[in-house]
């Protein structure tokens, strides 16, 4: 690429010129102060309404919506798959929209009601989306499950409100459930061990239902 | 029990329970939230610490100095333990190719060189971050291109030749009136399982217990005791859960090595998990490949000549992606010659991922197959049909325990409309989509391996399974308890199934497609125990039948809770094999069908239908194993299409290490997908005549899809993954 050349020597390069001669020092680290060990954290108190119950938290102020969930509120069931945003394990449902919890910040989140995959259904009760998910076997290690399913609850939401979608022919004519809409719409949860074919089946199945 | 003999008949036989399409008995915690994964067992331990884990920023070469004066002074931390605070590396078990942890030495990009144990994840992120590391860099070989020319053989297991040899190639091929002499590349590939590698470590005194994610326990256990230089018997490894493996969790990793030192040097429980942009480079992956493939055939399509080689690249001590394994064994000719070569590189270990050897070596056999097929001017499937073999080329008197490959082939020709395929490419056209039709065979061998279960018939006649096995998804929860209830004449609900627990007898475990039929016929192993007690406790002889609830014999029938009325009855046996794998070659087989669109304007591929055709002995669950397969389909999609691990050559790393940079397939890509299965118990595999079939889905189907591709395109491409950039200038003049 030409355009690199404005660049002049990158640092790295003048690391690769240098390790073709021979071994180099380098060194990474922090340039910035650190913070003395009496710091505490700044924290800031939160309230969230999650699964129908309110909770008071006062937490780090870095603490992702997704951590608030699993390691203050042990609502294990919102999955960490990649923490930025890539794969959708964490996704949950924030006041009836779909996010993904590792990207942004309980603090963001103060008097917001937000659904997991527990407050979906039970193992005694289940969400038709997640007997669907079982009788479609819709997953296989499990680990991007309930983000599929919160995922895939919100979709079928998305498509009866007539939010458009990049596939739609028209943008303002009703969306339809068909296999492309729902292909289209689920593609920001990744399944690795690859039950799509069987997500799209259980997808159908409760769109037929509700229908 | 030793299963020396072919499997007469027995209960399992009945097929009551076990091959019929049942959802999974673990489906409710999964779908609801409510399964534990290793990271996020908050009971097990109390006052659990975070730890976070650092990486080398260099490939190759040495940590000088390590400052962790600023991370130890910051906000919350409990503990910091550098590399340097070990003169060496600690030992490594003979799983494992790079040290984990330990000493000055940087073996590869992201190798394990800290770990900052504060009382939250952000504080000991935020810790992580300042600490301070000089390297003296040293060169490295990071270009496999570069290094495979003078790249030693690999040598000969068990005192084989080097260079497999069948008959005289050199002489065949140069006579051969058709030839085929190809070169291919497959790249650098990530398991990228969703959970990341995560542990749970707590002491108690001098003992640990460790809540991870590994589909291998027993061997996690003992490379863990390796590792950290104290009896296995005072470790305890628990997965009962596991967010996908595809290999990459077969060997312990850093997070377990680094959660038990942490937790040590904090005095409390320690959790943690590598980050997802850790994974890449910290952990495993399959490594890249450049292929040669040499076939001689006569003009009627009878090959006479098969030659495969192949050459990867490992750091130093480490093995060869076995790419060309299968080509041993996959089609009848004569004159055969096959080997690799192994390179030393600098990246990060390669080790097994899902198919090893088989995934990249049929994506490169199988798309030679299709252009011998096309030179000869014949049809592929007919192509393949014809040069089938029922023995071991090698050795003629051997033959395959049930090999109905050409079944798989005429079946899925028929179910898929093969017949409408337009043999000359870049003919079929639908708008601005070019269309075509490919086809592969998938191979995989059937592996034994033994394993043990333990049976309990509980107080009020329910069943405990408990055995180390584990689910990686594979649904190792539902067989099992299906072979219990089959074998003990209950329902599927009628029995509890307990996993991945090291205190637990050990099994197969999860890896190279073996599990299923090893950890259930162990768990028969334990029900044949089992029964006799039961029937023996009753006044019963061995001929008594279990049904119902029920133990029958004659006039008899008794309650099965019966027998435990005065207190629990335990049965604990394993599976292990005589001879019948040396005397039969036991493996699966399969035909991959794809019909596939390529953009005429963009050259954007586009899956469109996609069948399988499996031969893998009895099915023990068809809805989970078409699940398997339809999810190692998948899996092939992006190996076909998407996945490649970018290697920086100056500095020695996966570039894309994370999952935007590197691509799986999502639902997009994904078309629905079928799935049949030939039915054909194996008896020489084990009692319950099961085989693999996790792996055997992706065997083949890439090739399929880079056939489907040429026959859309006419254009070539034998680089993998079939990226836009590499047709788009070839593709047909648009009209």
């Amino acid at each position: 690429m030409k355009s690199g050349d404005a660049f002049g020597f990158s640092r790295r390069g003048v690391l690769v010129g240098g390790s073709a001669a021979g071994a180099v020092l380098v060194h990474a680290g922090p340039v910035q102060a650190a913070p003395a060990k009496g710091d505490v954290p700044v924290t800031m108190p939160v309230s969230l309404e999650v699964n129908g119950t309110r909770h008071d938290l006062q937490l780090d102020t870095r603490t992702t919506l997704l951590d608030a969930l699993r390691e203050h509120l042990h609502l294990i069931g919102t999955k960490k798959g990649c923490d930025h945003g890539q794969c959708g394990a964490c996704t949950v449902i924030v006041n009836g929209e779909r996010i993904n919890s590792c990207l942004s910040l309980a603090l963001q989140h103060q008097g917001d009601k937000v659904t997991t995959i527990e407050g979906l259904g039970t193992p005694d009760k289940l969400h038709p989306m997640q007997a669907a998910f079982i009788e479609h076997d819709g997953f296989q290690c499990g680990y991007c499950t309930p983000g599929q399913i919160c995922s895939a609850v919100a979709v079928l939401g998305e498509i009866r409100r007539g939010v458009p979608s990049h596939v739609q022919e028209d943008i303002v004519a009703a969306p339809a459930v068909s296999n492309q809409e729902l292909r289209e719409r689920m593609s920001g949860n990744i399944c690795r061990c690859g039950a799509y074919s069987n997500i799209m089946e259980a997808m159908q199945h409760v769109a037929g239902e509700s229908a | 029990m030793k299963f020396e003999t072919p499997a007469g008949k027995n209960p399992i036989d009945q097929l009551k329970v076990v091959g019929r399409a049942t959802s999974r008995i673990d489906g409710r915690l999964k779908t609801t939230g409510n399964a534990p994964y290793a990271y996020e067992q908050h009971d097990v331990a109390a006052h659990q610490a975070y730890g976070f884990v650092v990486g080398a920023a260099i490939a190759k070469g040495r940590i000088t100095a390590m400052d962790t004066t600023l991370a130890r002074a910051a906000p919350g931390v409990v503990a910091v333990i550098g590399t340097l605070d070990h003169a060496q590396p600690l030992p490594k078990s003979r799983f494992n190719t790079a040290h984990l942890f330990g000493g000055p030495q940087v073996e590869h990009y992201h190798q394990a060189i800290a770990l900052v144990v504060a009382d939250s994840f952000e504080q000991a992120r935020a810790a992580a971050a300042l600490i301070r590391t000089d390297y003296a860099r040293e060169p490295g070989q990071f270009d496999l291109a570069k290094a495979a020319p003078d790249a030693p053989l690999v040598p000969g297991s068990k005192g084989k030749p080097d260079v497999a040899r069948v008959g005289d190639f050199d002489t065949a091929f140069t006579q051969a009136p058709v030839q085929l002499d190809r070169s291919y590349t497959t790249p650098d590939e990530s398991h990228a399982m969703m959970e990341p590698h995560a542990t749970i470590a707590a002491w108690d005194g001098d003992r640990l217990t460790v809540w991870t994610s590994n589909q291998m326990i027993a061997w996690g256990k003992a490379s863990l005791a390796t590792t950290l230089g104290m009896p296995p018997e005072k470790i305890r490894l628990n997965a009962p859960f596991i967010g996908g493996g595809f290999g990459g969790k077969l060997f312990i990793r850093a997070d377990v090595v680094l959660a038990a030192l942490g937790a040590k040097a904090a005095g409390r429980p320690v959790k943690l998990a590598l980050t997802r942009p850790m994974m890449m480079n910290n952990t495993t992956h399959r490594p890249a490949t450049i292929q040669r493939v040499r076939l001689g055939a006569t003009r009627d399509g009878k090959l006479t000549a098969i030659a495969h080689s192949s050459a990867s690249g490992d750091l130093p001590g480490g093995d060869p992606e076995a790419a060309v394994s299968q080509t041993q064994l996959l089609y009848a000719a004569p004159h055969r010659e096959t080997f690799m070569k192994l390179a030393v590189l600098d990246l990060p270990e390669g080790n097994a991922m899902r198919a090893p050897g088989e995934a990249p070596g049929l994506m490169v056999l199988e798309m030679a197959m299709d252009e011998m097929a096309e030179k000869l001017g014949m049809d592929p499937v007919e192509f393949r049909i014809l040069n089938d073999t029922q023995v071991d080329p090698a050795k003629p008197d051997r033959s395959f325990s049930q090999r109905h490959l050409i079944e798989c082939l005429r079946t899925g020709a028929e179910k898929f409309g093969w017949s409408k395929r337009n043999p000359k490419p870049a003919q079929v056209r639908e708008g601005r989509w070019l269309i075509g039709m490919g086809v592969a065979a998938g191979f995989r061998n059937n592996l034994l391996m033994k394993s043990a279960a333990r049976i309990r018939l509980e107080r009020g006649g329910r069943l405990t399974v408990e055995t180390d096995m584990t689910d990686i998804g594979t649904g190792s929860y539902t067989i099992l308890a299906q072979t219990a209830a089959e074998m003990m004449g209950v329902p599927l609900d009628a029995v509890t199934v307990k996993l991945g627990d090291s205190d637990f007898p050990a099994s197969a475990g999860s890896g190279g497609q073996w599990g299923g039929n090893n950890s259930t016929a162990g768990l028969y192993a334990a029900c044949v125990k089992l029964r006799a007690m039961v029937a023996q406790t009753l006044g019963l002889s061995e001929n008594a039948h279990f049904a119902d609830g029920k133990v029958i014999e004659g006039e008899k029938a008794l309650p099965l809770a019966q027998a435990a009325r005065e207190g629990p009855l335990t049965a604990e046996d394993l599976i292990e094999y005589g001879t019948l794998d040396k005397q039969y070659q036991q493996s699966t087989f399969a035909s991959h069908f794809v019909e596939a669109a390529v953009d005429a304007y963009t050259g954007e591929t586009r899956i469109r239908r996609m069948l399988a055709v499996c031969d893998a002995g009895r099915i023990l669950n068809p809805k989970a194993a078409r699940s398997q397969v339809i999810g190692a389909m998948t899996m092939g999609v992006g190996a076909a299409l998407s996945e490649e691990l970018a290697v920086d050559k100056r500095f020695g790393y996966f570039v894309n290490h994370d999952l935007a940079g590197y691509e799986v397939a999502v639902h997009a890509d994904i078309p629905h997908q079928e799935v049949m299965f030939l039915d054909y118990p194996d008896d020489k595999s084990s009692p319950m005549k099961a085989k693999g079939v996790g792996e055997l889905g992706l065997c083949g189907v890439g090739a399929a899809i880079a056939n489907a591709i040429y026959n859309a395109t006419g254009v070539r491409v034998r680089d993998y993954p079939i990226t836009l950039d590499k047709h788009l200038e070839h593709l047909p003049v648009l009209a």
